[in-house]
């Protein structure tokens, strides 16, 4: 029996890697989701025929109780709200890694429930794993919570500062680490355990609280990095292979998305991480607002005839688009350009949103066919061969002061060069700054026309527009 | 060999983020947040550690505390994977 549950913990993590294989291409990624899903039903079969299961009421109770919410959450969720969505399961992922350490740490003492006076010997391994389970789980769990609130809007999105920020963070994590060793050697010390775990929980919320809004795809990756790592340390503790390869996988998954999304804001993990950036803006913005001329602006009906006699049109979506919900208005534009015989191109910045994604995702939910949607290195040297840029709800990502301007908080960074076409549009609510908190030089451009109004209902009644005259 | 068993999770472990990162860079941008979410339902194999603790004879801390993980990992289980297959289904070419 023992050879056939290992064999079958082998075919699921098989599956799992074909299952991510096959996301390489949109083709294929449902059926890789389908493989990954089967990978993991053969997963729990195969430890129900453990022999240290005993009972099953509890273990059934259980799976029905997280099937039922699981189902209805998954249900449920609007596609805006994927980027809180993803922050949720990140948690619960870690914090069953918290809770299965915990119960190993009681499975393992002899002295736990009735004290038989009996040695209680962690081998160092396991307790090193145990600690770290409760540690990478911990700060998954309450770390992912912060991050739910913040996108849900529960928690103030704004980069929160308090006293000896980092000093206390290091401190906290050091503190963790030595009791943790201390466990370790002496594994009766039980207060102890749940004083580390205390702390981490703390840790979690300290260190996700700091993080910004707009920065908040660099943080939803690494919680889901940490979120593999967890699994992979409860393998450890329990030493199961299954565990330690998925959670690897998905450990590095995270790893790449957050270097991904890192090098789209051209700034360091430690910066993103201590919260940084924002407090560049915050100086005063009234520094950089010297002489830069007049802002111009179109209404709909001049942008509806001007939008006649194009043939090459690219639309930047941004943050903007999410929260007015106005991907589908967009799709209608789409249609309607297209009818007329004009090439419509989508642009999409890798940090455009609130986490790797975010647009695509809100686009397809639209229909909005992927193949349109171009990623920024594919697309940013055809702007100058574009009749018209049509920017929706983004701001700092194409704010041409990151290429020239060595004061902007955001020099250096990666941007569309939506300049360099020969009429950028820009939709926004009011002229107000972006996340990094400054103006946008790119306002004042020439070649720049301010389109008033929220994204749905300004786009909605360009479209109308261009239906009526056509 | 029960000395090196030890040695050979992380073995195991050490080859499968090679893995990881090979099948990872090759996820075009656009899947990435169903990446995001597909990878954490996988995320959820903690189930696997949730089952043995909630399993076990005696219903005592452990047990609890098993019961209470199974709840979890399994929110995250089908909540993830439900989730990715509806945002990948919307992914059409024209």
């Amino acid at each position: 029996m023992k050879a056939v549950i290992e064999i079958t913990y082998l075919v699921s993590s098989i599956l799992f890697i074909f299952g991510i294989k096959k996301l390489a291409s949109p083709k294929t990624a449902r059926q890789g989701n389908l493989y990954a899903a089967i990978g993991m039903f053969l997963a729990i079969v195969a430890t129900l025929l453990d022999q240290n299961v005993l009972t099953y009421e509890w273990i059934i109770i259980g799976s029905i109780i997280g099937a039922l919410i699981g189902s209805t959450m998954a249900i449920k969720v609007p596609m805006t709200g994927m980027p809180q969505m993803v922050g949720l399961l990140n948690g619960f992922g870690g914090g069953a890694s918290t809770l299965v350490a915990l119960s190993e740490y009681f499975r393992k003492n002899p002295n736990y429930p009735v004290d038989t006076g009996a040695a209680f010997i962690l081998p160092v391994d396991q307790g090193v794993a145990i600690i770290l389970s409760l540690l990478i789980g911990s700060v998954t769990f309450t770390g992912s919570l912060i991050a739910f609130g913040k996108l849900q809007g529960i928690v103030t999105g704004k980069v929160v500062k308090y006293p000896l920020q980092h000093p206390i963070n290091l401190v906290l994590l050091l503190a963790v680490l030595a009791a943790g060793a201390y466990v370790v050697i002496n594994p009766n010390e039980l207060n102890l355990l749940f004083i580390i775990t205390g702390v981490s929980l703390v840790l979690g919320v300290l260190l996700v609280l700091p993080i910004g809004g707009a920065d908040m795809p660099v943080a939803i990756s690494l919680l889901n990095s940490y979120s593999g790592l967890a699994a992979s340390t409860t393998g450890f503790v329990l030493g199961n292979n299954e565990l330690i390869i998925a959670g690897a996988l998905v450990g590095a998954s995270g790893i790449i998305l957050t270097i991904i999304m890192c090098k789209g804001m051209n700034r360091s993990l430690m910066n993103v991480v201590m919260g940084g950036w924002a407090s560049a803006g915050t100086t005063g913005p009234a520094a950089t607002t010297s002489a830069k001329g007049q802002v111009k602006s179109i209404d709909t009906e001049e942008l509806a005839m001007l939008l006649d006699a194009v043939s090459s049109v690219i639309i930047v979506p941004g943050y903007g688009m999410a929260v007015a919900q106005a991907q589908h208005a967009i799709r209608d534009l789409m249609n309607v350009l297209e009818k007329k015989g004009v090439n419509v191109r989508f642009a999409i910045h890798p940090v455009a949103g609130r986490m790797p994604g975010h647009m695509n995702v809100l686009l397809a939910e639209a229909q909005v066919p992927y193949d349109k949607l171009y990623a920024m290195e594919d697309i940013n040297d055809d702007f100058p061969n574009t009749d018209v840029v049509i920017v929706i709800g983004a701001n700092d990502v194409v704010n041409p002061a990151a290429r020239h301007d060595p004061n902007s908080p955001i020099y250096g960074m990666p941007i569309l060069n939506v300049d360099y076409a020969k009429t950028v549009i820009i939709n926004k609510r009011s002229l107000n700054v972006g996340y990094a908190g400054i103006d946008n030089e790119l306002f004042f451009y020439p070649n720049a026309l301010m389109y008033f109004g929220d994204a749905k209902e300004a786009v909605t009644r360009l479209v109308n527009e261009l239906k009526s005259s056509s | 060999m029960e000395e090196y068993l030890f040695l050979m999770h992380i073995y195991v472990f050490v080859l499968a983020i090679f893995v990881g990162f090979e099948l990872i860079t090759k996820v075009p941008p656009t899947l990435h947040t169903p990446l995001m979410s597909g990878s954490n339902a996988i995320s959820g194999i903690t189930v696997v550690g949730a089952i043995l603790s909630a399993g076990m004879e005696q219903f005592n801390v452990s047990t609890i505390l098993g019961l209470v993980a199974v709840i979890f990992a399994m929110i995250n289980v089908v909540g993830g994977f439900l989730v990715t297959d509806r945002m990948l289904k919307m992914f059409k070419k024209k």
